[in-house]
């Protein structure tokens, strides 16, 4: 290998640069480590590990007993509800935003923000203030004379969707304005001049073109939504358990920690699952084939 | 439409019967105070290539989105043929319009952009394919209808945003600085391509630029622009040769100015009797110097010469740039071509005359 002018020194400070990079890196991959792969590793383990030795019995239970059943179905129903609501309240939210000036955007953007300031449980409690069977919104309607009972707002599914849908619109309308800001104006534009009405132009362009917005926002407040705790513990009143609900339960009740951590591994898998199936459909070129076929 | 079956070389000129004449009278949109457009009348023939000429801000672009609906005028009523267009939106104003970015849809691919407005308007099957097929052929893009829009060059996403807008063969075409994100050999490029696209396709087209050159080479005729107001519509030979106003004759070539008056039906600069190509009424003018017209040389019977002073000689190429300061202290530019290999241009400090065909002496009003 014939060396030019400076190689070695140029190759050893391409060397040096990666070594740096490297240095700087490493603390978070540690922790990653750490504090992901080396509890799940252990929850799995628990979770196929009796005192007998290997068994599938805490995921055989998960099909047997009927009652797992309805958890597992009841979290999906929350999910998929409160992430359609968190959709279509979201969508037209991010889209005015994305047609403000910057000016006024960002602050609409901090409003959308503001509840992130303050504490989960907080902002739960604030919801049963509201709700509750004599709270702010009843007394508003049954005085406006729209109601003659108080509506059950809370310690029910109602509740439940209605503080999740709040906390969860923040994680739909983030990336999804950012997505809808760096829409150039011109292909809807385009689309008009082409001979797209409105709704046209919405379906066929503007909709695909928002499309990897909405699908990492609506994967995003899924997900978030199958893990969700406070909220349905607080605002459901004993009448929706959650996934989530259920290992608590069974860790703080009954101590048994291989149902709570086969809950867990389940839930990972399914989170993991929607997660690939959706990163499956995201590719813009597959997600997006409206027209011309 | 023209007829389809007859080979589309044979389509004369203005033969498409779909293209429609425009009418715009008193056009007026204020952007907060700033007037954008004050009062713009303007006559489009049908089949005719009419350029917006003007510097940025001057108000062409907005009264091109207005034209295509994408922006409301405050006033003012847009004919397209007998129909009074200025409250139609645009997607029923059946427009080709071409957009700077192209803003081809980066979703579909190209032979999806251009079926785009087809499919639109209902045309199904194998009669959509053969018309996506003729304009992309049109375009010189016959076999690329399946690649995707980001594997295309700048030149070939200019063809495809062509062909879509015209597919649908609308009566007239916008084109908003359609060659500007080109380089200057694609650009002259297209511009050629571009007339003789509209030789083919007889559709009345109106075109944004800001670039002298283009608006030149393009249009049977220039509209120039500035500060919302048409401030000469004419051919581009007469735009150039005959400038109606300071304005026109600045923004178009390379121009240098005097202050001439004119009295008793005598031009003067300075003491110096001028022989224009017409004399005008007594007053103020300006005299357009345009650095091609300066001829070097000549000697005092001839009419119209000025000694000067060479300030800097500049070989550019094609053509060497002289700068020389004449008496009073007015520095003026000319221009020679630069023919016969090593010939010797004057240098800073040399003494040289000038000289003024009278054909090329415009005088234009002081403003």
């Amino acid at each position: 290998m014939s060396l030019g002018l400076n190689a070695a020194g140029i190759r050893a400070d391409a060397r040096r640069e990666r070594a740096t990079l490297a240095a700087l890196t490493a603390p978070a991959f540690l922790i990653l480590g750490a504090l992901l792969f080396v509890p799940v590793g252990w929850l799995f383990w628990l979770s196929i590990h009796g005192d007998n030795g290997y068994t599938l019995e805490n995921y055989t239970r998960m099909v047997v007993e009927p009652a797992y059943a309805s958890v597992f179905v009841t979290t999906f129903e929350l999910s998929l509800l409160v992430t359609a609501l968190a959709v279509l309240l979201g969508y037209p939210l991010s889209y005015m935003i994305a047609l403000l000036p910057p000016r006024a955007a960002s602050a609409c953007l901090t409003l959308v923000l503001v509840p992130f300031w303050t504490a989960l449980l907080v902002r739960t409690y604030a919801w049963l203030v509201l709700l509750q069977r004599h709270g702010v919104v009843n007394s508003l309607l049954m005085n406006w004379g729209l109601i003659d009972q108080p509506l059950a707002l809370v310690y029910n599914f109602t509740g439940t969707v209605i503080g999740m849908l709040h906390i969860m619109i923040p994680f739909l309308v983030l990336p999804l304005y950012a997505n809808m800001r760096a829409i150039d104006r011109d292909y809807v534009r385009a689309a008009a001049s082409l001979g797209a009405s409105p709704t046209a132009a919405f379906w066929r362009v503007y909709l695909p073109l928002s499309m990897p917005g909405l699908a990492a926002g609506t994967v995003m407040v899924f997900v978030i939504c199958l893990g969700f705790y406070v909220t349905p513990q607080f605002l459901g009143g004993g009448r929706v358990t959650t996934i989530s609900m259920k290992i608590q339960e069974n860790v703080a009740t009954y101590f048994d920690w291989g149902a709570a951590s086969s809950l867990g591994v389940v839930l990972l898998v399914i989170t993991v699952a929607v997660f690939w199936g959706f990163s499956r459909l995201l590719p813009l070129r597959r997600l997006t084939e409206v027209s011309g076929s | 439409m023209a007829d389809e079956n007859s080979p589309p070389s044979s389509r004369g000129r203005g033969e498409a019967s779909s293209a429609l004449p425009i009418t715009i009278r008193g056009l007026v949109r204020h952007y907060g105070r700033m007037v954008a457009l004050d009062g713009i009348d303007l006559d489009v023939a049908k089949g005719e290539f009419l350029t917006l000429l003007g510097p940025s801000g001057s108000g062409k672009t907005t009264l091109l989105m207005i034209l295509a609906g994408f922006t409301r005028p405050d006033a003012g009523s847009i004919r397209f043929g007998d129909v009074e267009m200025v409250r139609t939106p645009p997607h029923k104003r059946n427009l080709g319009v071409v957009f700077q970015s192209y803003a081809l849809f980066p979703h579909m691919d190209v032979a999806a952009n251009v079926a785009f407005p087809l499919a639109l308007r209902g045309v199904n099957g194998a009669e959509r394919t053969r018309r996506v097929q003729t304009a992309l052929q049109l375009v010189q893009l016959g076999d690329l209808g399946g690649r995707r829009v980001d594997q295309l060059s700048g030149g070939q996403r200019q063809r495809v945003a062509l062909a879509r807008a015209i597919v649908f063969e609308p009566g007239i075409l916008l084109m908003d600085e359609p060659l500007s994100a080109l380089d200057k050999k694609l650009r002259e490029q297209m511009q050629i391509e571009l007339r003789h696209l509209h030789r083919r396709l007889g559709t009345t087209v109106i075109y944004v630029t800001h670039d002298q050159r283009e608006a030149l080479t393009l249009s049977d005729r220039i509209a120039v622009i500035n500060q919302g107001r048409v401030q000469q519509i004419d051919t581009p030979q007469r735009l150039y040769e005959a400038p109606a106003n300071h304005f026109v004759a600045d923004f178009i070539g390379d121009s240098t100015f005097l202050p001439v008056t004119v009295a008793n039906g005598v031009a003067r600069w300075r003491d110096q009797v001028l022989t224009p190509a017409a004399v005008p009424r007594d007053g103020a003018y300006q005299l357009v110097l345009r650095s091609e017209k300066l001829m070097l040389g000549g000697d005092s019977r001839h009419p119209n010469t000025i000694d000067a002073e060479v300030i800097e000689t500049v070989y550019q190429g094609d053509s060497v740039r002289i700068d020389v300061r004449l008496a009073g202290g007015d520095v003026v530019t000319l221009r020679e071509l630069a023919r016969g290999g090593q010939a010797a241009w004057p240098s800073a400090g040399d003494r040289v005359r000038l000289t003024l065909d009278p054909a090329d002496t415009l005088l234009v009003p002081t403003p």
